[in-house]
C-alpha cells in the first residue's frame, strides 16, 4: 500500500506548479477591497493601454491590511485599493502606504477627498442619503439624519447592521458634528424606531421600504441606482417605489452640514517594488474615462469635478455634501462601533 | 531510541506545527486591552454568549433529529426508497451554508416570491399576518442544521452497517423488542459515531460566519469581525477567539471524559447480511417522509432556486468557469490528500504507542475545526511570513535576489491553512475507522517482528480502507466551501469558485452569485456519490 508516498509525490508536484511569484518586469500588483468585478474592467483597459500587466488579489479590506502588514518589506504588493476612507487611513497608520505627492492627482482630486499627506487619494464618491417610500412618507416630514430618530418614526425605520463601515463612519462622521452625546442619542432614538431588527446589505433595506416593511432607510445610492438600471422587473417594480431625499441640506450650524459622502480611493504601498507603473495606474483611474466608468457602470459619483454623470445619478438631484475632512471617519471609527453597541444597534 | 520512538516523535512534532498557528492566536491573550474588554463586557459580550449557546443548542438537536433517525432507518430498516435516499440524504453536505441561507432568504423574505404571492392573494400588507422570520437566530439554526447533518448521518449510518449483526440478534433473542434493542444496543454501540459527527457538526457551527452575519444574528464569531473590522484590532479579535478555542477545548475534555475507558470495536467477525426490518403501510410511508424532509429542505429545495437563477436569471459565468472549477478542485483534492495522510499518520503513531505527549498535542492538533477561516489565515500568515523573512534575509546575505515570499505568497500558506482548519475531519473519521480494528491484529502483526509502519501499510489501511475515504472526500468538500482562509491568502490572480460566488453575493448581487454556487454544489456531489459507493461496498446490501 503505497497509497501515502503517492499523495506526497503528487502533493510536491502540484505544489510546484502552484508557486507563484508576481516579479515580472512590467507589471504593477493590486491588493483590492474593492470587488473584482467593480475595478477589473478599468485595469485591463489600463494594461491595454499601456502593456503594463495588472495582477490582482481581491479581498476584505483588514484582511489584505493584515496581510500586508504581515508581508511588511517583503509584500508584492505595489498598490492598495479600498473603499471607506476610515480603511484608508487604517491603512496610513498602520504605516504600509507609502507618502507620494503626486500633482496629476493632485490638480484633479479636491483637497477633501484625499489624505492631506499624501498618503492616499480618494478615486469614487459614494453617497449615503436618506431613502423613502414614495407613497407613504410626507417629504416635509424628513429633515436630516438626527430628525430619523424622531418618534414620527417609529416603527418606519429600516437600517443595516452596524457591522457595516457605511454606516459605522455615518456615525464617526456625526460625532464630529454634533458631539458624542448627541450623537449617542441620536442612536437610542433610531434603535427605538426600528421596524425589524437589522440584517442583510443595503439592497435588502431598500426592498424592506419598496415592500412596505418600513418607509424610510439610509442607504448608498449606487443599490438604488442598480435596482433602476435593472432589466428584471421585480428590480424595477421595487425602484420605482423609492426617493431620495439628501438630508442635513439645511438648518443652523452643523444641522446644515450636509448629506454624508464617502470614498474609495487607493494609495502606493510603502514596499512597493514597481512605484513607476503604480503611479501610472493611480493617474489612469483618476482621468475622465474611468471617471466616468465608475458613474456609469457603478452608479458612483466622480472624485473630479466636472466628469459627466449619468442620467440615473442625475435623477438623484442636486445636494450639499458633508465637507469633514475624511480621515475623521477613520479617527472616529473606533468610538462610533462603541456608541453603537451602547445603543444596541446589531 | 529515535527507532523505537521514530513515529511518535514525528507525531509530535507534524501536530506541533499544525498547532503553530493556534498558538499564534493564543499568544494575543498576552496582550488583553482591559478598556476594550471592559466596553464589550458591558455591551454586547452577553448577546454574543447567549446567541453562540442557544445556536449551539439549536444545531444540536436539529443534526442530531436530522442525522440520527435517517441513519437508522437507511441501514437497519426495509422501505421502498431506502437505497437512493441511503446516498441522496448525503447531498446537502455540498451546499455552503451561506449559500443556503441566501437562497431562502430570497425564496421567504418579505420581498421574496413566497410572501409576494400571499399578499397579493390575500390583499394583506407586511405586519397584517404571521410568517416564519428567516434572517433570525431560529432561521439560522435550520440552515445549519440542515447543511450539517449529513456528517451525523454519515458516520451514524457507517456505524450502524459495521455493528455486527449478532449483537442486535443476540439482544433480540434475550427477549428484547426491536425498538429495545435500538436504544440500549444499537445507539449506546454507535455513541462514539453520533457524537463524533456531532462535534465536527457543532465545531462546524461554531467557526461559521457567513450565515450568521448575512441573517444579522450576534455571535461569537460576529463580534470576533466587529472587533477585528469595526475596531482595526487584531489583538482583541484574537482574544475573542482564544475564548472560543477555551469553549471548544472544554466540550472535548467533556467527551473524553464520558468517555473514559470504554471500549467500542466489535468482537464479532461476522458481516452477516442484516436482516432489514420490513415497513410496509403507513409505517413505510412515514419512514419515507423522515428522509425526505432533510434531503428536500437541505437540497432539492436550494438547488432547484439556485438552478433556477443560474439558468434564467443571473449573468452568465462564461468560459472564466473552467478555470475556477480546476482552481477549486485541485485545490480541494491537494488539501485532501495533504490533510488525510497526516491524519493517519497522527492516528496511527497514538495507536501504535499511545504515551501522553502523543495523545496530548492529538487531542489539540484538531481544534483548528472550531475557528473561523480568517482567524486560521491570520494565525498562518504571521509564521509563515517571519520565515519568509528569515529565507529573504539569507539569500540577501549570498548576495543574491530576494526569492519573494516562498510560502506565505503562495498555495502553500493555503494548504497549510487549510490542513490546519480541517485535520479534525480526517482526524475523526480515520480515528473511528482505526478503533474499530482490534489491537491484536496489532499485537499479532508487531509479535512476527514487523515495523508499526509496515502493519500500518499492510493491515490497518486496507482494513480502513472506506474510513479513509470519507476522510479525503468530506475534507475535500470542505475545502471546496471553505471562503475565508482562501480569500486572504490565495495568491495573484487566483480565484475558486466559492471566492468568485461570494464577490457576487457581497456585492448585493445573490442571483448573479447562482451560477458558482451551483457549480460549487455540483462540483461537490462527485464526491458525495463517490462516498456512498464507498460505503455501499462494506456491506453486502
Amino acid at each position: 500500500m503505497n497509497l501515502i508516498t503517492k499523495a506526497g509525490h503528487i502533493a510536491f508536484a502540484f505544489g510546484l506548479l502552484f508557486i507563484t511569484t508576481a516579479q515580472a518586469a512590467d507589471v504593477v500588483n493590486v491588493y483590492s477591497a474593492r470587488k473584482e468585478a467593480l475595478i477589473k474592467p478599468l485595469l485591463d483597459e489600463f494594461s491595454a493601454n499601456t502593456g503594463i500587466k495588472v495582477n490582482l488579489i481581491t479581498g476584505k479590506a483588514d484582511a489584505l491590511l493584515k496581510r500586508l502588514q504581515v508581508e511588511g518589506s517583503a509584500s508584492p504588493a505595489d498598490v492598495f485599493i479600498t473603499v471607506d476612507a476610515g480603511r484608508l487611513h487604517r491603512a496610513k497608520t498602520a504605516g504600509v502606504l507609502k507618502q507620494m505627492s503626486l500633482p496629476a492627482l493632485e490638480q484633479r482630486i479636491p483637497a477633501s477627498l484625499r489624505d492631506a499627506d499624501g498618503y492616499w487619494y480618494g478615486l469614487t464618491l459614494r453617497a449615503r442619503p436618506i431613502i423613502y417610500a414614495k407613497q407613504r412618507v410626507d417629504i416635509k416630514q424628513l429633515s436630516s439624519y438626527e430628525a430619523l430618530a424622531d418618534s414620527v418614526w417609529d416603527g418606519r425605520l429600516c437600517l443595516r447592521s452596524s457591522q457595516s463601515v457605511y454606516n459605522q463612519s455615518l456615525v464617526a462622521a456625526s460625532i464630529d458634528a454634533i458631539g458624542k452625546e448627541a450623537t449617542q442619542d441620536w442612536l437610542d432614538g433610531m434603535v427605538e424606531n426600528l421596524a425589524k431588527p437589522p440584517a442583510g446589505g443595503d439592497t435588502d433595506q431598500l426592498k424592506a421600504v419598496a415592500a412596505g416593511v418600513c418607509d424610510v432607510t439610509i442607504a448608498n445610492t449606487y443599490y438604488l441606482g442598480r435596482l433602476i438600471k435593472s432589466d428584471k422587473p421585480a428590480d424595477q417594480k421595487v425602484a420605482s417605489k423609492l426617493a431620495v431625499f439628501w438630508p442635513n441640506q439645511s438648518g443652523t450650524g452643523n444641522l446644515g452640514r450636509g448629506a454624508h459622502f464617502n470614498v474609495s480611493g487607493a494609495g502606493l504601498t510603502k514596499y512597493g517594488k514597481h512605484p513607476q507603473q503604480a503611479q501610472q495606474l493611480l493617474a489612469y483611474l483618476a482621468s475622465d474615462a474611468a471617471q466616468r466608468w465608475y458613474a456609469d457602470i457603478n452608479n458612483e459619483y466622480p472624485v473630479v469635478p466636472g466628469v459627466a454623470i449619468s442620467a440615473t445619478l442625475e435623477s438623484f438631484g442636486a445636494y450639499t455634501m458633508d465637507p469633514i475632512a475624511l480621515q475623521i471617519l477613520g479617527e472616529n471609527n473606533r468610538q462610533a462601533v462603541q456608541l453603537m453597541d451602547r445603543a444596541g444597534w446589531r | 531510541m529515535l527507532k523505537r520512538h521514530g513515529l511518535s516523535v514525528f507525531a509530535v512534532t507534524v501536530a506541533a506545527l499544525l498547532m503553530l498557528p493556534v498558538l499564534v492566536i493564543l499568544s494575543y491573550l498576552i496582550k488583553a486591552d482591559g478598556a476594550l474588554w471592559q466596553h464589550m463586557f458591558e455591551t454586547v459580550l452577553n448577546d454574543y454568549l447567549v446567541n453562540s449557546l442557544l445556536l449551539l443548542l439549536g444545531v444540536g438537536s436539529g443534526v442530531l433529529l436530522l442525522g440520527v433517525p435517517t441513519a437508522w432507518l437507511t441501514s437497519m430498516c426495509d422501505f421502498p426508497g431506502r437505497r437512493w435516499l441511503s446516498w441522496a440524504l448525503l447531498l446537502p453536505l455540498a451546499v455552503p451554508a451561506y449559500i443556503i441561507a441566501y437562497t431562502y432568504t430570497g425564496l421567504l423574505d418579505f420581498a421574496g416570491p413566497v410572501q409576494t404571492w400571499i399578499r397579493d392573494i390575500t390583499g394583506l400588507g407586511y405586519g397584517d399576518y404571521w410568517f416564519f422570520e428567516i434572517r433570525s437566530l431560529g432561521g439560522a439554526i435550520v440552515m445549519m442544521s440542515l447543511v450539517l447533518y449529513p456528517y451525523v448521518y454519515l458516520m451514524a449510518r457507517a456505524a450502524f452497517l459495521e455493528q455486527s449483526v449478532s449483537s442486535i440478534e443476540v439482544g433480540c433473542s434475550l427477549g428484547y423488542s426491536r425498538w429495545r434493542a435500538l436504544w440500549s444496543l444499537a445507539l449506546p454501540m454507535a455513541r462514539p459515531a453520533i457524537v463524533a459527527g456531532l462535534s465536527l457538526a457543532l465545531m462546524e457551527t461554531l467557526a461559521d460566519y457567513g450565515t450568521v452575519q448575512y441573517f444579522g444574528v450576534s455571535t461569537f464569531t460576529t463580534g470576533i469581525f466587529r472587533t477585528f473590522y469595526g475596531y482595526g484590532d487584531t489583538a482583541a479579535a484574537a482574544q475573542l477567539a482564544a475564548s472560543l478555542l477555551a469553549f471548544v477545548i472544554l466540550l472535548v475534555m467533556l467527551e473524553r471524559y464520558s468517555r473514559r475507558r470504554a471500549r467500542y470495536h466489535s468482537a464479532a467477525e461476522s458481516r452477516a447480511r442484516a436482516d432489514l426490518i420490513p415497513l410496509t403501510g403507513s409505517k413505510a410511508f412515514l419512514a419515507l417522509m423522515i428522509c425526505l424532509v432533510p434531503l428536500g429542505f437541505g437540497f432539492v429545495i436550494p438547488a432547484g432556486q439556485l438552478l433556477w437563477w443560474a439558468v434564467f436569471e443571473a449573468e452568465p459565468l462564461g468560459w472564466e468557469f473552467v478555470s475556477l472549477a480546476w482552481n477549486s478542485f485541485s485545490l480541494a483534492f491537494l488539501a485532501a490528500l495533504v490533510a488525510v495522510t497526516l491524519a493517519i499518520l497522527l492516528a496511527y503513531a497514538q495507536r501504535a504507542r499511545p504515551i501522553k505527549p502523543v495523545r496530548g498535542v492529538l487531542a489539540m492538533s484538531g481544534f483548528g475545526y472550531a475557528l473561523p477561516g480568517t482567524i486560521i489565515a491570520i494565525g498562518v500568515l504571521i509564521p509563515l511570513a517571519w520565515i519568509d523573512h528569515r529565507i529573504i534575509a539569507l539569500f540577501e546575505g549570498w548576495g543574491w535576489d530576494s526569492p519573494g515570499l516562498i510560502l506565505s505568497g503562495s498555495l502553500i500558506a493555503l494548504l497549510f491553512a487549510y490542513t490546519v482548519r480541517f485535520l479534525a475531519v480526517a482526524l475523526g473519521s480515520v480515528q473511528a475507522g482505526l478503533e474499530k480494528i482490534k489491537p491484536s491484529l496489532d499485537y499479532a502483526g508487531r509479535s512476527m517482528g514487523h515495523s508499526p509502519l509496515a502493519i500500518l501499510r499492510k493491515i490497518h489501511v486496507p482494513l480502513m480502507r472506506s474510513s479513509v475515504l470519507t476522510a479525503v472526500l468530506i475534507v475535500f468538500v470542505d475545502v471546496l466551501k471553505e471562503l475565508p482562509a482562501t480569500l486572504i491568502l490565495r495568491p495573484f490572480n487566483f480565484n475558486t469558485m466559492a471566492v468568485r460566488a461570494y464577490e457576487l453575493a457581497s456585492d448585493e448581487r445573490l442571483v448573479d452569485a447562482a451560477p458558482a454556487s451551483i457549480m460549487i454544489v455540483l462540483v461537490g456531489l462527485i464526491p458525495v456519490l463517490l462516498l456512498h459507493a464507498s460505503i455501499a461496498r462494506r456491506r453486502p446490501q
